[in-house]
C-alpha cells in the first residue's frame, strides 16, 4: 500500500550521527509469553530517583500487581508484583552489576493469579493522569527510567503545545517498541488521544523511523479512524540515522527547537514519551494492572534464534537466556539495552528491570588494535551535539583545566557515535564520561 | 558463581575503519601516479620509490625497538611517508639523498614529537624541504620524461607544453607529482571512500587558481605544472597536521593557495606548494581553535 502524503516530514534534521546495520532480526517475531519463573528477584531501585520503601515483610503471600514498595519520594516510583506466590525474602544483593541494592524475592506458586483489588483507575481531573502514571509504577521505558508522572505534572509556568511519542527505536537489534506498535496498537493510540486530550496539548507527533514501515502504516490508519476535529495526532516518518530517537534529537525533529544541556523538554513546550510508556499507562487506566512484566527483544551475534519475550519484572536474565536456547559458551558479553547505550551485566544472575528492552548476547569480534588519534575528525563530524571528543581527550590526558572547562562537555549524551566512528579505536565516549565526571568533581 | 562477562563501557559495537585501513586507503590512492611515475622515469624512479619505503619503516622499527616502545609498523603510516617522500623527489636523486630523507621524515619530523598523532608538521613534506635546502643541487635535477634529458620543470622554463601533455604528466618533475590526472582520480577514490573532505584541495587548488587568473599568469601551468596536485590532494589533506573543523579546512586551503602564489609569483623559488603546507601546518592548531562550533543548542541558551 502507498502511503498516503499526510505523514509529516521532520520539521529540522540535526548533523551528525550516523548510519548502523539495523540488524533487525526480530521484527516480525511476534511476542511469546516467558513461563513464569520460580522466583522472581524484584529491585526497589528500577528508576532515576529515590527507591521505593518495601511494604511487604517475609511470608506475605502476594498476586500479579500487588504494590510491595511505596515510591520513596516525589521523584521515585512504586513497584508490584510481578508474579503471585509468596514473599521469600526482602534483602539486600549485589546481583545488579555488584553494588548492593535491595531486592523482593518471590517465590512463584506458578498460577499467575491476578491481585482481586485491582480496578479500572478512573481520571477525572488533569493531574489525575500523573497520579495514574505514579500508581501504574511508571518510568521512562525508553531505557532512561525517569519516573513518569514527574513528567506528567509540568510546573504551571510553562506552556506545552507538543506532545511527542518516541517511536523511533534508532538503537540496533531492538524491536520490543516496534512490536508494541504492531500488538498494541489500540492502546498506543487511544493512550496518546487520553494524554492529549487530559493534558490539553494541541499538536501531538508519533515519530518512527523510516526503516518500520510497517509500524507507520498501522498508525496512519488508526490516527485516520480516530481522527479529531483538529486533526491533531500526525505520524512523523524519521530517517533512520543513529541517534535519532535521542530525545534532544526528536524534539528537534518534530518542533525544531533545540534543547539547550541541562533542560527539560518541558522547557521548550515539549513532553516526550516513549510508544511503549503510553500504551502501558493506558492499560492501566482501563484494567488496572501495573506495570509488572515488559516485552523484551533477545538477540544478539551470540543468539541463534531470537525472540520477543513478555517477561515479569524481576526474571533473572539467565533464565530468559536459557529459555531462547543461548549458549553460554559463546557468549562474551550480555548487555541490557542496544548495543550503542546499552549497559553490560556483571553476571546473568542481573534480573530484568522496568526500563530495560532488550537483551542482547554478543560474541565479540577479534578487535582491532588502538593507534594513537590520528585526529581524523570523524567523532566530532559524528557527533549529534558538535562537539569535540577527541580535543576533550588530549584536554583531559593533559590535565588541561581550562581547555576541558571551554569544550562544553556537558552537552554529551553519551550516544557513543563518537566511540563507534573511531578509527583508532580510541574510548571516547568513555573518555567524555570522566571528563564529565572530572568537571562535576572540580565544581564542587 | 555463573560465566563471567566482558563488562565494559559503551558501546558495544565498533565501525569496521581502522587507521591501518585509512593508511592503506591513501596508499592504494597514490599507486596509480606512483606507479605511472615509474613507467615515466624509469628503473630509477622504482628504486628511489622502494628506497624511501623501506627507510621510512626500517627507521620507524629500528626507534621503536631502541626505545623499548610498542612496535607501530603496523599501522602503514610509515610506509605512506616513504611513498610519498618518494613521489616528492625527482628520479635524478642520488638514492643515500632519498634515504637520508626518510630518516629524517619519521625520526625528527615524527617519533620525535610523539611518533603518529602527534607530529605538528607533515613528516614526508619536511624531509623534502629538508633536502631542498641542504642538497640543492642535487635535488633540482629532473630530467624530461620524453627524451631524458636534463631540464627544468614546467613551473621554471619557459618552453610552450600542451594542456594534455601537462594533464596527463608528459613532463619533467617529481617520480609522482607529474599526473595530474591519475593523481585526481586517486583524489577522487579517497573522496568516495570518505577518507578526505573536498574542502582543502578545492579551497587550495582554486585560490591558486584565481590569484594565478588575476595576476594573469598561466593558469593551466598553474593548476597542472608543479607539485600542485600532489601536494594539495594528499599533503595537505593529512590528517594529523591540518584542521579538523569544516571552516579551519577552508581556511588552511586558502592560506595554502595564497602562500603557494605568493612564493610562486614574488618569490626566487618556481616552487612555493610544499612550504605553503608546512607554513599552513604550523598555524592548524591556531586555526582549530578558532573554528570551534558551538554545541547544539548553546546558542539559545546565549540568546537567552
Amino acid at each position: 500500500m502507498k502511503l498516503p502524503e499526510s505523514i509529516l516530514r521532520p520539521v529540522k534534521l540535526i548533523r551528525g550521527g550516523m548510519h548502523l546495520d539495523h540488524q533487525k532480526n526480530t521484527a516480525e517475531c511476534e511476542t511469546v509469553i516467558m513461563p513464569t519463573p520460580s522466583t522472581v528477584y524484584i529491585p526497589l531501585s528500577q528508576h532515576i530517583g529515590a527507591p521505593a520503601n518495601p511494604i511487604v515483610k517475609k511470608g506475605d503471600n502476594v498476586f500479579v500487581g500487588t504494590l510491595i514498595g511505596e515510591a520513596g519520594g516525589f521523584v521515585s516510583a512504586p513497584v508490584h508484583s510481578s508474579v503471585s506466590g509468596t514473599v521469600a525474602d526482602v534483602k539486600d544483593l549485589t546481583i545488579g552489576n555488584g553494588t548492593l541494592q535491595k531486592y523482593i524475592i518471590i517465590e512463584s506458586d506458578g498460577k499467575m493469579e491476578k491481585d482481586p483489588e485491582l480496578k479500572p483507575f478512573e481520571i477525572k481531573s488533569f493531574s489525575d493522569l500523573a497520579e495514574a502514571a505514579k500508581q501504574c509504577g511508571l518510568v521512562g521505558l525508553g531505557g532512561a527510567g525517569f519516573p513518569t508522572h514527574v513528567k506528567l505534572s509540568p510546573s504551571k509556568d510553562v506552556e506545552i503545545d507538543t506532545l511527542i511519542i518516541n517511536a523511533a527505536e534508532c538503537e540496533p537489534y531492538i524491536t520490543s517498541d516496534y512490536r508494541e506498535c504492531v500488538e498494541g496498537l489500540k492502546d498506543v493510540i487511544e493512550g496518546v488521544y487520553l494524554i492529549k486530550e487530559k493534558l490539553g496539548i494541541k499538536k501531538v507527533v508519533i515519530g518512527v523511523e523510516s526503516n518500520k514501515p510497517r509500524a507507520i502504516e498501522l498508525l496512519m490508519q488508526v490516527a485516520a479512524d480516530h481522527r479529531d476535529a483538529d486533526d491533531s495526532v500526525k505520524i512523523m516518518k524519521l530517517p533512520s540515522k543513529y541517534p535519532q530517537g535521542a530525545e534532544k534529537v526528536i524534539i528537534y525533529s518534530a518542533t525544531g527547537r533545540k534543547l539547550p544541556a541541562g533542560k527539560l523538554p518541558s522547557d521548550v513546550g515539549c513532553i516526550v514519551m516513549n510508544v511503549t510508556s503510553v500504551a502501558t499507562l493506558y492499560r492501566f487506566i482501563t484494567t488496572g494492572m501495573p506495570l509488572v512484566s515488559k516485552r523484551i527483544t533477545v538477540d544478539g551475534t551470540a543468539v541463534s534464534e531470537p525472540k520477543n519475550l513478555l517477561v515479569p519484572i524481576g526474571t533473572p536474565i539467565k533464565e530468559i537466556l536459557d529459555f531462547v536456547g543461548v549458549d553460554m559458551e559463546n557468549v562474551d558479553r550480555v548487555l541490557m539495552g542496544g548495543p550503542m547505550m546499552g549497559n553490560p551485566v556483571v553476571s546473568c544472575e542481573s534480573v530484568l528491570e522496568k526500563r530495560n528492552n532488550a537483551i542482547l548476547a554478543m560474541r565479540d569480534k577479534k578487535p582491532q588494535p588502538q593507534t594513537a588519534c590520528i585526529r581524523c575528525g570523524r567523532c566530532a563530524d559524528t557527533c549529534p551535539m558538535s562537539l569535540y571528543p577527541a580535543m576533550v581527550e588530549t584536554a583531559l590526558r593533559t590535565g588541561n583545566k581550562e581547555s576541558l572547562n571551554s569544550l562544553n562537555t556537558n552537552y554529551c549524551m553519551e550516544c557513543g557515535c563518537c566511540s563507534y566512528v573511531c578509527p583508532a579505536k580510541r574510548p571516547l565516549t568513555q573518555v567524555m564520561r570522566t571528563a564529565k565526571a572530572e568537571i562535576r568533581r572540580q565544581s564542587k | 558463581m555463573s560465566k563471567l562477562l566482558k563488562v565494559t563501557s559503551s558501546p558495544h559495537i565498533r565501525h569496521e575503519d581502522s587507521t591501518r585501513g585509512i593508511m592503506l586507503d591513501v596508499i592504494i590512492a597514490l599507486l596509480p601516479a606512483a606507479i605511472y611515475g615509474c613507467i615515466l622515469f624509469g628503473l630509477r624512479a622504482a628504486i628511489i620509490l622502494v628506497v624511501t619505503v623501506a627507510t621510512a619503516v626500517a627507521s620507524e622499527a629500528i626507534w621503536n625497538l631502541a626505545l623499548k616502545k610498542p612496535q607501530t609498523i603496523g599501522d602503514c603510516s610509515a610506509i605512506l611517508t616513504g611513498l610519498l617522500l618518494g613521489m616528492n623527489l625527482s628520479s635524478q636523486t642520488p638514492v643515500w639523498i632519498a634515504a637520508i630523507g626518510s630518516v629524517v621524515a619519521i625520526i625528527v619530523v615524527k617519533q620525535m614529537f610523539g611518533g603518529l598523532g602527534f607530529n605538528f608538521a607533515n613528516p614526508a613534506m619536511t624531509a623534502r624541504i629538508v633536502l631542498l635546502v641542504s642538497f640543492a643541487g642535487q635535488m633540482s635535477n629532473y630530467v624530461s620524461p620524453i627524451d631524458a634529458v636534463t631540464t627544468a620543470t614546467p613551473l621554471a622554463n619557459n618552453t610552450p607544453i600542451t594542456l594534455k601533455e601537462l594533464f596527463f604528466g608528459m613532463h619533467s618533475g617529481a617520480i609522482g607529482e607529474t599526473s595530474s590526472f591519475l593523481l585526481i582520480i586517486g583524489g577522487l577514490y579517497l573522496m568516495l571512500r570518505r577518507v578526505i573532505k573536498p574542502i582543502i584541495p578545492v579551497a587550495f587548488i582554486g585560490t591558486v587558481a584565481i590569484a594565478t587568473l588575476i595576476a594573469g599568469g598561466d593558469l593551466k601551468l598553474a593548476i597542472f605544472g608543479g607539485g600542485l596536485m600532489l601536494g594539495a590532494i594528499f599533503m595537505a589533506t593529512d590528517y594529523v597536521t591540518t584542521p579538523t573543523t569544516d571552516l579551519g579546512k577552508l581556511v588552511f586551503g586558502i592560506g595554502c593557495g595564497l602562500i603557494t602564489f605568493v612564493i610562486r609569483q614574488f618569490g626566487a623559488l618556481p616552487e612555493g606548494v610544499s612550504y605553503a603546507i608546512l607554513l599552513m601546518n604550523i598555524l592548524t592548531p591556531h586555526i582549530n581553535r578558532l573554528t570551534l562550533s558551538k554545541p547544539f543548542g548553546a546558542k539559545e541558551v546565549a540568546k537567552s
